[in-house]
């Protein structure tokens, strides 16, 4: 039986920036992922490091990640390829653009500013873009990182600053005695007074099993990616749509490939735990990255990948203390925009773990949002 | 109306495949990534190239004819899809493209006929211009009546180092050497299985001896240790079986250590794959006549595993027997127990040939850190055993996911073997314990500009 302070279910990027925040914070440790650090939905996305499109309340949580984001080497040693070049949200139709107005409008008294272009500006500054582009909002300090990279970095971060991280340990039970919450797993017994559930798309299990059930279903992002080509977009870029097909994002990764995904979700399964990408969705893509950067046309794709990602009714996740059991905390269901949030949410759930407040708002995230609703319905 | 039998690939396994279904009374789908039929072992030079079947085909001119013979006969009666990629394969459908264009193919039963590519164990320099792949080398000289070099060194082991080397002498190179790192002693310990076709090895040995009365020098045991060059090849250093360090100048390496089973598509058709200790790869399971771990999946051929063209031919009609008889189409007991039988000592012969001409797995090992293993990513070894050692990574998978090995065009189908026995060597583990790469569509590169069928 090993006892530490905090136990933490599920090691994505959430459950390995709280490990490492914790351990900053002096308490003890121990990190339980089923699988390998990472290999979910932190590991599979898209790999953006974008605040705009966000929801308005949530941007205060996002500036403080993207301040963490520009401190990886000194934090935790690796820079996870965080690559802060600047992201673009590209407009096509008019309604498109006024609703990037009143977002850039609406963002700056929470702390994120955003430039409009449009126009001869807009071909100036974005040479690259399709000529048909109406509008792109500009984020100049946003960017992107590798997922891949990311909550694994954390992880091990976690174990130089005394951290207990166990892989391949699936947690069989969990039981709350008078003072401790005791983990049955399949590689032996942990004990710890307080308890955070991130485990993802299978987080919602957990809660239920705390008599806090969820509305949150698992999909897959629809990634792919081309050869490479010499380095040139800066800027991650996604086409604003309310179309969903239209709803296109991508990146050029330094080594010169151009990461893309968006439209149409997969499904995917929590109990094989993978997430079978459509190869339909890719075919569904390529005119649409094609219409946001028509130098696309020349390339190939060369490979695509999905992963199990947990999303929330409400399209926003599960974040802060339990409403029903004492020392019992939450973070999960980011739903497929939980990477930038990461470094964020690690600091700040480690914050309310050890002081019980935050710097940042999260209320809007706690649980108990469903508890009417859902608890009484089901 | 319903959907057909699809076979992949017009070499000797998917001809004689779609050979067998057509004798049914089907009209099956034949899809081929080349432009022409027969394979890579029979492959047809270009139009307009007047050479005789025995100046491509030597010792198998007979069969290529008949080959050709039987797939140009079948042509009215099939629905013939020449340069056409499976990229993907999705509810028993397959995702093909063809100039442009990317459609849906759905089948009723799947028959993966799609060979094998040359196995490579990376040395330092094997990425200058210069070197290529054994069975790159005899496709240039097969189908574009060309050389790699004048004076060219072929470096590997397994049967087609020699049946290369001899052919390029043929062709007029001046073969500098042929170098194998199996030792002598394994071809003699492997002569009771080769014996199940004797007169496989006599050719083998024929080959030998035309090859030593031409004057070129052949050692066995050998270690690899670098190819030399500024901007293309200039030398092959080596040790021999004594321990000597030699030095042959030569203006092309070819290079190869036996084949490895195009497996990619039954991967993505969701089959259950097996690590095979002899071939030392993971090969997807299947019965003896092919039928695959998923229903109406059938592999034949050197996909499936390597037993050459010869088994080939039985296996894929083999397999459309069991695609047929699995269909509700009446076949005769007799003609699959007859298949079965002639394959038996064809499959005994690969042991053999595992035997004498073994992966030379303890290579990896001994690579210098510096060396490229990833050469569409230009991943080093040392990256590779990094990602193993400090980054923790247990298998291949998660190796790549850190390392990018296996991550750029070739989707690991150049690196994966010698990637895992890398990473096994570092971390201290057995080659199966560093699992294999998961397939991902594309198969290979689709283009942007692919326009969805309606």
């Amino acid at each position: 039986m090993t006892a530490a302070d905090v136990a933490i279910v599920g090691g994505g990027l959430m459950g390995a920036a709280t490990a490492f925040f914790l351990r900053r914070r002096g308490l003890s440790v121990v990190l339980l992922e089923r699988d390998l650090v990472g290999s979910h939905a932190s590991g599979t996305n898209f790999g953006n490091v974008r605040r705009q499109g966000r929801f308005l309340p949530q941007l205060p949580l996002a500036n403080l990640s993207r301040e963490i984001w520009g401190r990886l080497p000194d934090l935790i040693g690796d820079d996870a390829e965080f690559l802060p070049s600047g992201h673009i949200r590209v407009a096509f139709r008019e309604a498109d653009a006024a609703r990037l107005e009143a977002y850039a409008r609406e963002a700056r008294p929470h702390g994120l500013e955003l430039e409009l272009v449009s126009g001869n500006a807009l071909r100036m500054r974005f040479p690259f873009l399709s000529p048909e582009a109406r509008m792109a909002s500009y984020s100049p300090h946003d960017g992107h990182a590798n997922p891949r990279l990311a909550a694994p970095a954390f992880a091990r971060a976690a174990r130089r600053e005394g951290a207990i991280v166990h892989e391949n340990a699936e947690v069989l039970s969990i039981t709350k005695s008078a003072e401790d919450f005791l983990v049955e797993t399949s590689i032996g017994r942990f004990r710890a007074p307080l308890l955070q559930v991130s485990a993802g798309a299978w987080g919602g299990r957990l809660a239920a099993a705390f008599g806090e059930p969820v509305p949150i279903t698992p999909h897959g992002p629809q990634m792919a990616v081309t050869e490479p080509v010499r380095y040139r977009i800066e800027p991650v870029m996604g086409i604003a749509s309310e179309v969903v097909e239209e709803g296109v994002y991508l990146r050029q990764v330094k080594r010169g490939n151009i990461v893309f995904g968006g439209g149409v979700r997969s499904e995917a399964s929590l109990d094989t735990k993978r997430a079978r990408l459509d190869p339909l969705n890719t075919l569904r893509q390529l005119p649409q990255v094609a219409r946001l950067l028509p130098a696309m046309r020349a390339l190939s794709v060369i490979r695509s990948w999905s992963g199990v990602e947990g999303y929330m009714r409400d399209d926003i996740p599960v974040m802060g203390p339990s409403a029903k059991v004492a020392g019992l905390f939450y973070a999960f269901g980011f739903c497929g925009h939980g990477f930038q949030l990461g470094p964020g949410v690690g600091a700040t759930m480690a914050e309310l773990i050890a002081t019980g407040g935050t710097g940042v708002p999260i209320e809007p995230f706690h649980i108990s949002r469903f508890a009417t609703a859902e608890g009484n319905t089901r | 109306m319903a959907a057909p039998v699809v076979v992949v690939g017009a070499g000797p396994a998917g001809i004689r495949a779609a050979e067998r279904l057509v004798e049914a009374g089907l009209c099956p789908v034949l899809v081929e990534e080349g432009a022409r039929d027969g394979g890579q072992i029979y492959r047809r030079q270009p139009p307009g190239f007047t050479r005789g079947p025995e100046a491509l085909y030597g010792s198998e001119a007979a069969k290529a004819t008949a080959l050709h013979a039987a797939a140009e006969a079948l042509r009215p009666r099939l629905d013939w899809r020449p340069e056409t990629l499976v990229w993907a394969v999705r509810d028993g459908a397959l995702l093909v493209h063809s100039a442009g264009r990317g459609e849906s193919l759905p089948y009723a039963a799947l028959i993966l006929a799609t060979g094998a590519t040359d196995r490579v164990m990376p040395l330092p320099g094997w990425t200058l211009p210069g070197v290529a792949s054994l069975g790159g080398a005899q496709i240039a000289l097969k189908a574009q009546a060309c050389t790699i070099g004048a004076r060219p060194v072929f470096l590997g082991t397994g049967p087609l180092l020699y049946l290369v080397a001899w052919q390029y002498v043929k062709a007029g190179a001046a073969v500098q050497a042929v170098l194998d790192t199996s030792p002598f002693a394994s071809r003699v310990a492997a002569l009771p299985w080769m014996m199940a076709r004797p007169a496989l090895v006599a050719r083998g040995a024929a080959y030998t001896m035309a090859l030593r009365r031409a004057g070129v020098r052949i050692a066995t045991g050998v270690t690899p240790i670098a190819v030399e060059g500024e901007d293309r090849v200039a030398a092959l250093r080596w040790r021999d079986a004594a321990g000597r360090d030699c030095r042959t100048d030569c203006d092309a390496v070819g290079l190869g250590y036996g084949l490895r089973s195009e497996t990619q598509l039954a991967d993505l058709a969701r089959c259950d794959f097996a690590f095979d200790a002899g071939a030392r790869q993971w090969l997807p399971v299947t019965d003896e006549d092919g039928r695959a771990s998923v229903q109406g999946v059938y592999l034949a051929g050197d996909g499936a595993q390597v037993r050459g063209a010869d088994a080939a031919e039985l296996a894929g009609r083999l397999a459309a027997c069991a695609a047929l008889r699995d269909l509700g189409v009446a076949v005769d007991e007799a003609e699959m127990v007859h298949l079965r039988r002639r394959l038996m000592p064809m499959t005994r012969f690969r042991r053999g040939l595992e035997r004498a001409f073994p992966w030379p797995a303890h290579l990896a090992a001994a690579l210098p850190d510096e060396a490229l293993v990833c050469r569409c990513e230009a991943i080093t070894a040392g990256e590779l055993r990094r990602a193993g050692g400090e980054y923790g990574a247990p298998e291949v998978n998660r190796a790549k996911a850190f390392s990018r090995t296996g991550m750029g065009r070739c989707q690991g189908r150049m690196c994966g073997p010698a990637a895992a026995e890398i990473l096994a060597a570092a971390r201290g583990m057995p080659i199966e314990a560093a699992g294999r790469l998961r397939g991902a569509a594309p198969v290979k590169p689709l283009p942007v500009l692919t326009e969805a069928a309606p």
